[in-house]
């Protein structure tokens, strides 16, 4: 780490960017703030009910059920993901034609607009126009991702698997090719196994784009609104209704504002605490293993 | 342009400007005594005066939200409990 | 490991697949979608595409994202570069809480601010033009900008500053004449990500536009017609929605690599 000149005036260089993003962060959520501890009939009438919004949601068997189900979506996309792209990563060449080849296909999925992402998906999978659930049925698979739950749930995993475990793969492999050769052939001379040059020369390289690959992957997991609700709708039922999906239905779909203010804070807490404790590490990390070489 | 929608009150306009208040006591604190005298406590890793105010008002507010939760009497209690939270984190964390 | 290069062509293989099954369904005839199940078309048709460059209501909402979109880039970039130098190069009350106060705006949840972003952009009178969509994107793009941008910007050596400064460069010539010539490759790449969020996200853009400024991927969901779904038109506009950044990420693939390191590695 360098020593950095202390000098207040660098705020004036940072005062745009503060004040664009302060204004479309800090105004809609003082709002959000003011509404969840209000309710309303409409007609800007708003009159106080204290923290009722609050106790009610904290009890409210909705709220956990999208909770829990978003926990275990993100958890299984993480599981899946994460050494998905260590795999991948690890498998594509360093060098060639092959290079640019496999990193515009996979980077592709990653700027398909997310509706259209939905759509694709909505209709590979479907029984009667779509590739994969005509092979399906042809294997003679029962699969309607319309009506049963557990077939909503692969879909939409499956979905997520293919637009982002690209991102992983183009971190993971960003990591890697920032290993000197040198590193290899020591390890050759050493005769390391495959096993032992990953787990002591690629892994710590990779050690902090990975911590990167998790966070955003997590994050991204935990407020995923549009593939989800595109394919499934949040169906059958409520199956696939994750936090984001519940409160739009909340907030839009019902006008039910106090409510939703009340669940998008409490949304946003749980989002803040993970984001601290994810920089925490992250800054930690960068700091000590630097001196001690990774370990 | 019409700023009714933002529906103030009271309670919620003081919350805000407490938390300015106490923005800008960092800042002041931060310009008389600088460098925000890290040290390193019982979580293991080096932390600042704002690092602290942080985690007080992040653990506050869970206070807060699983004192809903959990139990049925009055909130204030929850908001002392969050005061003597706070207080520890400024001495050990 | 003689069948390593078999794990990415496989995984190539995948991602390919559905996009492929849409754009084969986009150039069928809607009776062939629905009645035979076939791997190409059988009768090549393009008809649905000339219903998009045709009909204003679909190829205006390609005009209408691109617009914004490149609103958005050119403001993150803009704005995101002394941001980034300052956080790169200087110390200053709260740095650090602001970098990560900014940071926890990429990660807050389009959802929690889509109603009110509606009532503020209306209040304030832009609601339905590209400037409010570009503006909200700029929620998680800056900070996003920032960050990438501070990560390239402290590969730099301290020592190119100082030279400039003490051959008499003033701190503007010598940002625009040496310091961004010196992380354009970085400057593009932030461009590429900026590019990438703003074409993607359409919960904020949905909720901010109406008519004038609505993006194609808002007007895609309304191919319901009284005739049930228009299968063949939906393909195509999703496969036309796939192009743009297809054509982005040609242009900085050499780039990708590094720019996925953030610049941090």
């Amino acid at each position: 780490m360098i020593a950095k000149q202390v000098n207040q005036k660098a705020w004036f260089m940072v005062l745009p960017v503060f004040l664009i993003v302060a204004f479309s962060a800090v105004i809609p959520l003082m709002t959000v703030v003011n509404y969840s501890v209000q309710d309303t009939f409409g007609n800007n009438v708003f009159f106080w009910v204290g923290f009722d919004w609050f106790r009610d949601l904290i009890h409210s068997e909705r709220f956990h059920q999208a909770f829990l189900r978003q926990l275990l979506f993100s958890g299984i996309i993480l599981a899946i993901e994460v050494p998905l792209g260590i795999a991948i990563a690890l498998t594509m060449p360093k060098k060639g034609w092959g290079v640019p080849l496999c990193l515009v296909n996979m980077a592709l999925p990653l700027l398909i607009p997310w509706n259209v992402v939905g759509t694709i998906w909505q209709i590979f999978g479907r029984v009667d126009i779509g590739l994969l659930g005509h092979t399906l049925a042809a294997l003679g698979i029962d699969y309607n991702y319309t009506q049963d739950p557990i077939a909503a749930w692969l879909t939409v995993i499956v979905m997520d698997i293919w637009h982002w475990t690209s991102l992983v793969v183009l971190l993971c492999y960003a990591g890697l090719c920032s290993i000197p050769d040198a590193y290899y052939q020591a390890a050759r001379i050493d005769g390391a196994s495959r096993w032992a040059i990953f787990r002591y020369i690629q892994l710590p390289k990779m050690h902090r784009v990975l911590l990167i690959a998790i966070l955003l992957r997590f994050m991204d997991s935990f407020m995923i609104y549009t593939e989800p609700f595109v394919v499934t709708g949040g169906g059958p039922g409520n199956s696939t209704t994750f936090l984001s999906i519940d409160l739009v239905k909340l907030a839009i779909g019902q006008f039910d504002l106090g409510n939703a203010a009340a669940m998008s804070l409490v949304y946003f807490l749980i989002i803040l605490l993970c984001s601290w404790i994810f920089y925490t590490v992250m800054s930690n990390v960068g700091e000590e293993s630097s001196p001690k070489g990774g370990a | 342009m019409n700023f009714n929608w933002m529906a103030w009150t009271g309670p919620t306009a003081a919350f805000f400007l407490i938390i300015l208040g106490m923005l800008i006591t960092m800042t002041v604190w931060e310009i008389r005594v600088p460098g925000g005298a890290p040290r390193r406590g019982i979580l293991g890793f080096e932390t600042t005066r704002g690092d602290r105010l942080f985690v007080s008002l992040l653990g506050s507010a869970f206070i807060h939200i699983f004192w809903l939760a959990f139990f049925s009497l009055n909130l204030w209690w929850a908001f002392a409990l969050a005061c003597v939270y706070a207080v520890c984190v400024f001495i050990w964390v | 490991m003689r069948l390593k290069w078999l794990v990415p062509v496989i995984y190539i293989f995948f991602l390919l697949l559905p996009i492929y099954w849409l754009v084969n369904m986009s150039l069928k005839t809607n009776e062939e979608i629905l009645s035979v199940f076939s791997l190409w078309p059988q009768n090549l048709t393009f008809d649905n595409y000339r219903v998009i460059f045709t009909d204003k209501s679909w190829y205006s909402g390609y005009i209408n994202s691109m617009i914004y979109v490149s609103i958005n880039v050119v403001i993150s970039v803009t704005f995101a570069l002394p941001a980034a130098y300052a956080f790169s190069r200087y110390s200053f009350v709260g740095d650090k809480h602001l970098f990560f106060w900014l940071l926890t705006n990429r990660m807050a949840p389009p959802a929690v601010f889509a109603l009110p972003f509606f009532q503020l952009y209306s209040s304030i009178g832009l609601f339905d033009s590209h400037i409010a969509v570009a503006l909200a994107h700029c929620l998680f793009n800056l900070p996003l900008a920032v960050w990438i941008l501070e990560g390239f910007m402290s590969g730099i050596p301290k020592e190119i500053d100082e030279t400039a400064f003490v051959d008499g460069y003033s701190w503007p010539r010598f940002f625009v004449k040496i310091f961004i010539p010196n992380i354009a490759s970085g400057i593009g790449v932030t461009a590429f990500f900026c590019f990438m969020f703003s074409w993607v996200e359409l919960l904020l853009a949905r909720t901010l536009t109406s008519v004038n400024a609505k993006p194609i991927s808002a007007i895609m969901t309304r191919t319901v017609s009284a005739s049930g779904l228009d299968w063949g038109v939906l393909a195509a506009a999703g496969a036309l929605t796939i192009l743009p950044g297809a054509l982005v990420i040609w242009f900085v693939r050499n780039h990708i690599a590094k720019g996925f390191a953030l610049g941090r590695v």
